[in-house]
């Protein structure tokens, strides 16, 4: 892939669906999942003639906490237009979104990637609708489609990033500190499996350093921050080859085929869009006053990025540290839940890091899904610093406690994992391990470092792990030097 | 003013209307007068006045987050021009 010769130019449009009890315009319940088709429905998100849509306040909240996360502007007024076009899950024919005043623009966020810290512009976060689901069916050679309006007018966040992002793993990280930040706000899950969170990226490539824009593709059907990664990869490669076969990128929409790995081109026909935009006659524009704003500000969790600062200054940790802490749901509290009761924020950190980190790849899951409490992890590390396990066999311990949930020092009882400092037992077995292995007990008298290795490895063998290192060791020098 | 007749066929592609000849050309003409009296209105001076979205004074109508019952899916699909158990069924949306 010759990224040294081109650079992409990247920016994202993802669509946010805030955890709003009730839909956007209409009292239906937000709630869909798993609920029966068109059981979540009235005449006003099924697009009857008529109706009259009313603005969900929470919705609007939810909006502009999250453009305040994001370091937007809140102008002094917003309005809803009316998007037109003409599909089938798109009931009225035309979406309640926001066109030339939306309800917050010109922010930023930052993302930790390539050298990092870098800035991402946001142009804007405005609020919408969600459009009703279509499934697609083939029978006997025949096609229809299926159309369920339950997702029709849950609120939709459009989060529209400036064209500053520069390579695939940028990308990603910025979905995922953007996934961060909504879900910090709690104002939605960020599930992207579950389409809570959907992306569309804009790329296109030029020759490093050249200030005119390429040709702009857009790749839709983004759903997971690594499928972000790898479709712009492909995309990049597959622009690269192009540009060098003497060929032409074409301007158009493709999809991205999570299975074959490639972006295939949607073919629709292509031609230019034209939503005749005006404002909605139905609702009355939106004042945003100082006071609405500057208690919304006030009601705001600790962001990601404060976070990071704070774990710093307070627990002396390293930014690389900081960033890993703060940088999913749930594992900063964690981390700060332990160190209440165990004041070595470093050690903490890197168990945090290493094996708690370790598991919840193992498991593809979450801290939240995990039995293990803060307060496991830090009687994990007092039974270590007493001497009570080794760190190994604590390695193993923290796998049984993220599994059963029990507790670390019932673990080590019932398993019989206490380190064995008994010089007795210790030497005996020591002793077993000279008679069962008499050349490499010669190395280790004729001055051989690495043998006297073997020979403490045989017996932490032997003992499955449970000697003290640092004993046997010992026990070993004194047998060999006066045998 | 006169609109083109590309113009109607683009506007009417647009709202999904298949138009017949005399149509396009009828409404061709009936578009130009409109175009034309919306000419009159636009010679009038409006430099010192804020654009109207708006003709009802009212601003912040919201409503609390509070769900409700929605109806009965009897009734969502007592219209449907088909259905497939509780789904509207339409005509193949991808081939
Ligand atoms: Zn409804």
């Amino acid at each position: 892939m010759s990224t040294s010769v081109y650079e992409p130019v990247i920016g994202l449009e993802t669509h946010v669906q805030l955890e709003t009890k009730s839909k956007m315009f209409c009292a239906c319940s937000a709630a869909y999942a798993g609920a029966e088709p068109n059981t979540h429905v009235c005449p006003v998100c099924l697009g009857m003639p008529g109706v009259l849509p009313v603005i969900n306040r929470r919705a609007v909240e939810f909006t502009l906490l999250s453009g305040l996360a994001l370091n937007c502007e809140v102008p002094d007024a917003s309005k809803f237009d009316r998007k037109n076009y003409p599909y089938p899950d798109l009931l009225k024919g035309y979406q309640i979104s926001q066109y030339d005043l939306p309800f917050t623009v010109n922010g930023w966020l930052t993302i930790d990637v390539d050298g990092g810290p870098h800035r991402v512009g946001i142009i804007r976060a405005h609020l919408e609708e969600d459009t009703a689901k279509l499934i697609h069916k083939r029978e006997n050679g025949a096609s229809h489609t299926l159309m369920d309006a339950n997702r029709s007018g849950v609120p939709l966040l459009e989060i529209v990033s400036a064209p500053d992002i520069r390579s695939p793993t940028a990308a990603r990280a910025y979905v995922q500190k953007l996934r961060l930040i909504v879900q910090t706000l709690g104002v939605s899950t960020g599930n992207m499996e579950e389409g809570a969170l959907r992306c569309d990226v804009n790329i296109s490539i030029r020759p490093a350093g050249s200030e005119p824009l390429g040709v702009k593709v857009e790749i839709k059907n983004l759903n997971s921050a690594r499928s972000v990664q790898r479709a712009l990869e492909y995309e990049i490669d597959r622009q690269t080859r192009a540009i060098e076969g003497g060929q032409q990128v074409i301007q158009e929409t493709r999809g991205w085929d999570e299975d074959r790995g490639v972006t295939v081109s949607q073919r629709t026909k292509e031609q230019a869009h034209d939503y005749r935009y005006f404002p909605e006659p139905d609702l009355p524009p939106v004042f945003l006053s100082p006071d609405w704003i500057d208690g919304l500000r006030q009601q705001m969790a600790e962001l990601p990025d404060a976070r990071r600062e704070r774990y710093q200054r307070e627990f002396g940790l390293s930014h690389y540290d900081a960033v890993q802490l703060t940088s999913a749901l749930g594992v900063g509290t964690f981390f700060e839940q332990a160190v209440a009761l165990y004041a070595r924020p470093k050690v903490t950190a890197n168990w945090i890091q290493g094996e708690l980190f370790r598991v919840l790849r193992e498991r593809d899951t979450d801290i939240q899904e995990l039995p293990l409490t803060p307060e496991h992890l830090v009687e994990l590390l007092v039974l270590i610093d007493d001497g009570t396990i080794s760190q190994a066999i604590a390695k193993q311990v923290f796998d049984d406690v993220a599994t059963s949930g029990r507790s670390p020092r019932t673990i080590v009882a019932e398993r019989g994992l206490a380190q064995i400092s008994d010089a007795t037992e210790l030497e005996r077995m020591v002793a077993e391990a000279i008679a069962a292995n008499p050349q490499a007990a010669a190395d280790v008298r004729a001055g051989k470092a690495p043998a006297l290795g073997f020979l403490t490895g045989q017996v932490m063998k032997a003992t499955r792990g449970k000697a003290n290192p640092a004993v046997v060791n010992q026990i070993l020098k004194r047998l060999l030097d006066t045998a | 003013m006169a609109i083109s007749r590309e113009e109607v066929e683009h506007v009417a592609f647009l709202a999904r209307l298949g138009l017949t000849e005399e149509e396009t050309t009828r409404l061709q003409e009936q578009l130009s007068t409109i175009l034309d009296y919306m000419r009159t209105i636009n010679e009038v001076d409006t430099s010192e006045i804020p654009p109207t979205a708006q003709v009802i004074p009212l601003r912040n109508v919201m409503r609390p987050d509070e769900p409700r019952p929605s109806l009965p899916v009897e009734q969502i699909l007592a219209n449907a021009p088909d259905r497939e158990d509780n789904h509207f069924r339409v005509p193949p949306v991808l081939d």
